[in-house]
């Protein structure tokens, strides 16, 4: 029989999660209620007049075929920026945890581009790449390479997501470091008695551990890459050429603030919300299983 | 004890007092200005508040055009609006679509007995802000066409005369087959792409951007900017996009820095680029009329606006009203208008202005400075030629620049993403159409 720890009476907890409740309340729950609702309407930009048309803004979403295009996008940029920011940030945790000398510096180092908002990210990035004044550019230019993101698709997305992944590898590493740290010494030392060379060491009993953490970054990153690299694609392509990077957010920003089309924009930030939901969920029922605590 | 209290009652009482003598009507203006050109704006709302005491006009920044319009109606929607706000011109038909949350401008003047003459504004300027009535809604602030800015220096290195003839496409074209043979990086960019290219073009060769013409007659209009002499221009310019003759920059007028730098040769972009180049530029620079197709029947007409106008929004006091119509008939006067002209680049918006700037002597030290004036106001603007109004403009504005890069960048031919464009705007109209009936 498991013995369960339990208090007494309501008030206390009740107490205690409220502050939570509260804040999630004003800051989630209020929000994402109020974009369901005007989801369902047709307003003018002023507020002026409402019409209710039900689910019209629906039906003329995924009539739009650049709307259909921009899950594909929104599919390949965040898969991309979750996987190298990840990858990148465990490389270097791991480098990071074996350093004898010097390890502070290189780790503080390394945690710094995490102070820098993805705008500005975004803006130091594109001095780099400017077609016309950028220093790496002019370099390409050099070598007799064309840079232009402004045209060239790829070269755009891939733009984009190395800014989003630079400016994300901080967090990453962070957090590896510390799952790292976390790991006791001597299961190691014990296999590396029994003859297990590092990456050996590293695959069978290193990453399974760190399988937690994993796990953790893999959803924050995922939504990292749906959310927080708006500033990023602002600054640097503002969604172009054409639409190619266009992720879901941005289109919800750019028909909302800049077309003023309110009913849509709250029915594609609905649409967003449920999509983001399902990807949690998903990875909570199945991948959650392979992780060992 | 008594003593103290004495004392602190008279304090507080001489504060009220000369707060009450302090405390004039406070309007609020929002606009999108930065720069030089926020500085120009600033120093005119300082006069104002200088010359009278019943009035103080405070401005704020609010972002580029589109954030300031943005701000604008998100603080209606709150109820915390300010009194004027700067809508650029692609926002007029959103503004003149949102009867109840402005206040004509006109009746702000007639309401508050200023005296106001709408006929002394310019035509074309006058027609933008104008309903189909008669009835002046906004008043124009900064209004800018597209001219043709040319670098001296580099057509003399190209062995060119930099003197020669460029008022048709053409001749432009041969000029940057000499530039590129010549080793130029950069012979022509661009700012605002739809603008010059596209909505400009259109009126400049007296073909229409829009039904309904474009839009002036009823929310029912539909784009046709996919006719012969639109998809032959963009066909070209996509063909020296791909031949390294005209170089993108960007969506807004970022081309300006290149050609700043001496980059590039020429550059199509706002007569309001004037204060920026004058600034910045060490060569030797000349303002030119925007090229047209020679062949092309009843070229060139005339070009159209860009830039801003300032709205009234409702729901403030009359008292605050009467500083708004003060405040709007200051800038109006032909002093302020003058040496907004004469140190912006933007036209003289109204006809004294243009006098005034004239008699000065200011365009013969000044040559090119004109040249803006000339080519918006040399024809009668027709049907199609008298500018736009067309609902959620900046985003269809937003959908031909996808468009137009993926025939820069040779994935679309001019045709196919010019009918695109069509479509997908026709698409928004219907939509604005439907939430404002």
């Amino acid at each position: 029989m498991e013995k369960r720890v339990y208090f007494k009476g309501w008030f206390l907890p009740a107490l205690l999660i409220t502050p939570q409740l509260l804040i999630t309340a004003v800051f989630f729950f209020y929000p994402a209620g109020t974009a369901i609702w005007w989801s369902l309407f047709n307003p003018d930009p002023f507020g002026l007049s409402t019409k209710f048309v039900g689910f019209a803004n629906f039906d003329y979403l995924f009539a739009d075929s650049y709307y259909k295009e921009s899950f594909y996008t929104t599919a390949i940029f965040s898969s991309l920026v979750t996987l190298f920011s990840m990858g990148i940030a465990l490389y270097l945790a791991v480098l990071a945890d074996r350093l004898i000398k010097g390890a502070g510096i290189y780790q503080t180092l390394l945690i710094w581009p995490y102070a820098v908002a993805p705008a500005i990210a975004g803006i130091l990035w594109m001095f780099l790449f400017d077609t016309q004044t950028g220093l790496i550019s002019w370099y390409l230019g050099l070598l007799g390479y064309d840079w232009n993101h402004l045209l060239n698709e790829t070269e755009a997305m891939g733009l984009v997501i190395v800014a989003s992944t630079w400016s994300r590898v901080s967090y990453n590493f962070l957090f590896f470091l510390a799952g790292l740290q976390a790991i006791p010494r001597a299961i190691i030392e014990a296999a590396a008695i029994d003859g297990a060379r590092f990456w050996r060491r590293f695959w069978t009993i290193i990453f399974p551990l760190l399988s937690p953490t994993t796990f953790f970054l893999v959803v924050m990153n995922i939504v990292y890459a749906f959310f927080d690299t708006f500033g990023v694609i602002h600054t640097i392509t503002k969604g172009g050429p054409g639409q190619s990077t266009t992720i879901l957010v941005y289109k919800v920003y750019s028909d909302g603030f800049v077309g003023l089309d309110l009913g849509s924009s709250a029915a594609q930030s609905v649409i967003l919300l449920i999509i983001v939901g399902l990807l949690t969920i998903l990875q909570f029922k199945f991948v959650e299983k392979k992780v060992h605590y | 004890m008594k003593k103290v209290k004495r004392i602190v009652s008279m304090v507080l009482m001489i504060g009220m007092f000369s707060g009450t003598a302090l405390s004039a009507t406070e309007i609020h203006w929002w606009h999108a200005f930065k720069g030089r050109l926020g500085t120009l704006l600033a120093e005119q709302v300082d006069q104002f508040n200088a010359a009278q005491s019943d009035y103080k006009v405070i401005q704020n920044r609010k972002g580029n055009y589109s954030e300031t319009l943005n701000a604008g109606i998100a603080a209606f929607r709150a109820k915390k609006h300010p009194h004027i706000l700067m809508v650029f011109e692609v926002g007029t038909a959103t503004m003149m679509a949102a009867k109840g949350a402005i206040k004509p401008m006109y009746k702000v003047m007639s309401e508050a007995g200023v005296k106001f003459d709408p006929d002394g504004f310019i035509g074309p300027v006058k027609g933008y802000y104008t309903t189909t009535t008669g009835e002046m809604l906004s008043m124009p602030y900064n209004s800018s066409t597209p001219v043709l800015w040319v670098n001296r220096d580099a057509f003399k290195k190209a062995g060119l005369n930099p003197d020669m003839d460029l008022s048709t496409w053409q001749k432009v074209g041969a000029a940057l087959d000499k530039l590129k043979s010549s080793g130029n990086k950069c012979p022509l960019t661009t700012a605002w792409q739809s603008w010059v290219h596209l909505e400009n073009l259109s009126a400049y060769h007296n073909v229409a951007f829009a039904t309904k013409e474009n839009g002036f007659a009823g929310m029912d209009t539909e784009l046709v900017f996919n006719g012969p002499v639109q998809i032959k221009h963009i066909q070209a310019m996509g063909n020296w996009a791909k031949e390294g003759k005209f170089i993108y920059a960007g969506r807004r007028n970022e081309g300006g820095k290149a050609f700043r730098a001496g980059e590039c040769a020429l550059y199509t972009e706002s007569s309001a680029g004037y204060a920026g180049i004058k600034k910045n530029a060490e060569f030797d620079f000349e303002i030119r009329h925007l090229p047209y197709w020679e062949g092309v029947k009843g070229a060139p007409q005339n070009t159209i606006i860009g830039g801003s106008s300032l709205w009234v929004l409702s729901g403030h006091s009359t008292k605050e009203y009467r500083g708004v119509a003060a405040f709007l008939s200051f800038l109006s006067s032909p002093v302020i208008q003058a040496a907004w002209h004469q140190n912006t680049g933007y036209l003289p918006v109204t006809l004294v202005a243009s006098q005034k700037t004239k008699k000065s002597g200011f365009y013969d030290s000044n040559p090119g400075t004109d040249i803006a004036g000339i080519q918006m106001t040399r024809k009668t603007p027709t049907s199609v030629s008298k500018g736009l109004r067309l609902g959620s403009f900046d985003q269809i504005r937003g959908m031909i620049d996808e468009e137009l890069e993926s025939v820069w960048s040779g994935k679309k031919t001019a045709k196919s993403a010019l009918n695109n464009a069509v479509k997908r705007g026709n698409v928004l109209l219907r939509r604005f159409e439907s939430s404002n009936r």
